[in-house]
């Protein structure tokens, strides 16, 4: 990081590069780079989705028909339903060819199309990934830079060490317990919380709202404690780094407010490396979020996820997986295109 | 490097007195590091009583026909931290777990860290195709989702320690390849590398007696923080039922205990040990990762 370069500096090193003109026309290539990359990566995803769990062992078929005695008449029916009766490359282009056109084929145990279930469940992953990562984020960058302004103090040791903490407790674990303590109850405590699922059924309006909203609590608590921690100590390190520079000296010394020092000048600058890690947090919680849907039962694509890999169901698990992988690959790519926005140094 | 023998001592008892003393420098450095200093008694303590284990608790502890309770008994003077649904002592299995959950970390971490440093070092070592080739596959491995990635390993594969030690390690090692391969390009531009090409020594003899010491602090570094996720990992992929269900781990126990309906009955005394060990485990590494992380590369800043 050139964190401490002064802006003279910066725009002596443009001039070396070359003229004006060619700085201009950086980004559309820079642009076009990173996403013909993000295209290559989807195209290695699909691919790898495919042949990663051919070898799963076991004849799909005969899970699918569950152990129920079937002659072998209905099982050749079943291969020519599925299309496994074909020869593995063949398997394989029609899978790329309809993938293509967002078709993932029929899932095994739900016998409806796999991307139906998919859009079904991807607006519940949505609702408890974005609550919970608007809410981390915003607490991970506000106790980040408390703790940056006032480090080695007791403040900061405690700060860090709780994010530490949080960060090393397993999410599955977390969640059990906040079952238990809240929604179940021991001694004392009432149950205060639902155990699980999205909503009790029968309200409409905006008693639905709420009862949503009660169901998200707990979820969405385990999910911000155990995601906090790294955006905090980023934002820490990051802010530390800008702690020395000779620009806050030059704000302090104006006689700016120690508040506004830090408000309008180091934040903005310490929260650039902050960027990129937001946007690959992002997609890193919604493939996350598996276990926590697992243990609140939350009817997401993580839950969906469980239930594919334990029957299993091939073609569910083939669209999640690549849903998951897409996820990440769009945030990296986000994250690289927003970035030289931000800091211009980048995109030269 | 320096050539002088004036102490009359051979070059090879000279690397070794140079290697001591930097050794005592490290240690002197690390001990400044008081969250590392607690994160390492953690783990002392942890590694001994894992070692021992046998002695405090027989290997019949995992037994299901001879338990030596009654079924979820809670915590009592006989049972500290009660009895699960078979009967069989809690303390005694979270003791007993320690064993498959420190080797599975270790193992697991090792592999991961052994692939991560072979392909950095060699694609920092030879530029051209090889190197392309080999970061364009780190890259891909950096944009997969992590855990989706070892689930999927752990179901293609059966179910077994070895199963969860190479879905581990060969889902985390792209981090380890990135950094060392940087690292590698940066000790390569060293004069005394250009040295010993020059006196006639192999691509085999620079990596290994040159650049594989120059990245060995980060490697460690990079080792102690990978153990703490891949203990998190192992745990996790024994709770959704894909470790080996015929030994007794931290992450088996926490779902025997949700499949015996130890949360809908409010048992917390059978969640409790298992989730703090693991926890404990975890922080401990971390502490010391990040302890050895500030002491190699103080501008990082971790700990100020």
């Amino acid at each position: 990081m050139t964190a401490d370069a002064t802006p003279a500096l910066v725009e002596d090193k443009h001039a070396a590069a070359g003229p004006r003109v060619r700085k201009a026309s950086a980004y559309p290539r820079y642009l076009a780079g990173k996403v013909a990359g993000a295209a290559v990566s989807l195209l290695a995803v699909l691919v790898t989705s495919f042949f990663l769990f051919r070898l799963i062992p076991g004849d799909p078929v005969k899970t699918m028909t569950g152990g129920r005695q079937v002659s072998a008449e209905q099982l050749a029916a079943y291969r020519e339903e599925f299309g496994l009766d074909l020869p593995l490359w063949r398997q394989f282009t029609d899978y790329c060819g309809k993938a293509l056109t967002g078709d993932f084929g029929t899932s095994y145990q739900f016998r409806a199309p796999v991307v139906d279930k998919i859009t079904e469940a991807l607006p519940n992953t949505l609702l408890l990934t974005g609550t919970a990562f608007v809410l981390y984020t915003a607490l991970g960058i506000f106790l980040g830079t408390r703790s940056a302004w006032r480090h080695g103090k007791l403040g900061d040791r405690v700060n860090t060490g709780l994010a530490l903490t949080l960060y090393s407790i397993p999410s599955f674990w977390l969640g059990l317990l906040l079952i238990i303590v809240l929604a179940v109850g021991i001694g004392p405590i009432p149950g205060m919380f639902p155990t699980g699922g999205m909503e009790s059924g029968g309200k409409e309006g905006f008693a639905y709202v709420v009862d949503v909203a009660h169901h998200l609590v707990l979820p969405v608590v385990t999910l911000v404690a155990v995601e906090y921690g790294q955006t905090l100590l980023v934002t820490r390190s990051a802010l530390l780094d800008e702690m020395g520079s000779d620009y806050l000296t030059t704000a302090r010394a104006k006689g700016l407010r120690d508040d506004l020092v830090r408000r309008r000048h180091a934040v903005p600058n310490a929260l650039l490396p902050t960027v990129t890690l937001i946007f690959i947090n992002l997609g890193r919680t919604v493939a996350g979020v598996i276990l926590v849907e697992t243990v609140f039962s939350w009817p997401g694509l993580g839950g969906l996820f469980y239930q594919a890999l334990s029957v299993p169901d091939l073609p569910l698990v083939q669209g999640l997986f690549f849903v998951f992988a897409a996820a990440v690959i769009v945030m990296n790519t986000l994250a690289d295109l927003v970035y030289p926005l931000l800091d211009p140094r980048v995109a030269r | 490097m320096t050539t002088t023998t004036g102490t009359g001592l051979g070059p090879r008892a000279l690397a070794r007195q140079r290697r001591r003393a930097s050794v005592a420098r490290f240690w002197r450095q690390y001990r400044s590091e008081r969250a590392g200093l607690y994160g390492l008694t953690a783990l002392a303590l942890c590694a001994l009583l894992a070692l021992f284990a046998p002695l405090f608790v027989g290997s019949d502890v995992s037994s299901v026909t001879d338990a030596p309770g009654r079924p979820m008994q809670s915590p009592s003077a006989e049972f500290p931290l009660g009895t699960d649904q078979f009967g069989r002592d809690l303390l005694g299995l979270v003791i007993w777990g320690s064993r498959v959950s420190l080797l599975v970390g270790l193992l697991a971490a090792v592999l991961s860290v052994a692939i991560g440093t072979l392909i950095g070092v060699t694609a920092g070592h030879f530029k051209g195709w090889y190197a392309t080739v080999m970061m364009r596959i780190t890259d891909w491995f950096l944009v997969m989702p992590t855990l989706v990635l070892a689930i999927a390993l752990a179901t293609v594969m059966s179910r077994s320690l070895t199963t969860t030690v190479v879905a581990i390690g060969v889902t985390t090692w792209p981090t380890t390849a990135r950094l060392v391969r940087a690292q590698t390009l940066a000790v390569e531009t060293r004069p005394y590398i250009e040295r010993a090409r020059a006196l006639g020594g192999g691509h085999w003899h620079i990596m290994s007696r040159h650049v594989l010491p120059n990245v060995m602090p980060l490697v460690l570094a990079q080792t102690t923080l990978i153990i703490s996720s891949a203990i998190l990992a192992e745990a996790t992929l024994a709770f959704l039922g894909l470790g080996d269900p015929t030994v007794v781990s931290w992450g088996g126990l926490l779902q025997d205990a949700r499949e015996a309906g130890a949360v809908s009955a409010g048992d917390w005394w059978y969640l409790v040990p298992p989730g703090i060990a693991i926890a404990v485990v975890a922080l401990a590494f971390t502490l010391c990762g990040r302890a050895v992380e500030s002491v190699l590369n103080p501008r990082l800043g971790v700990s100020r």
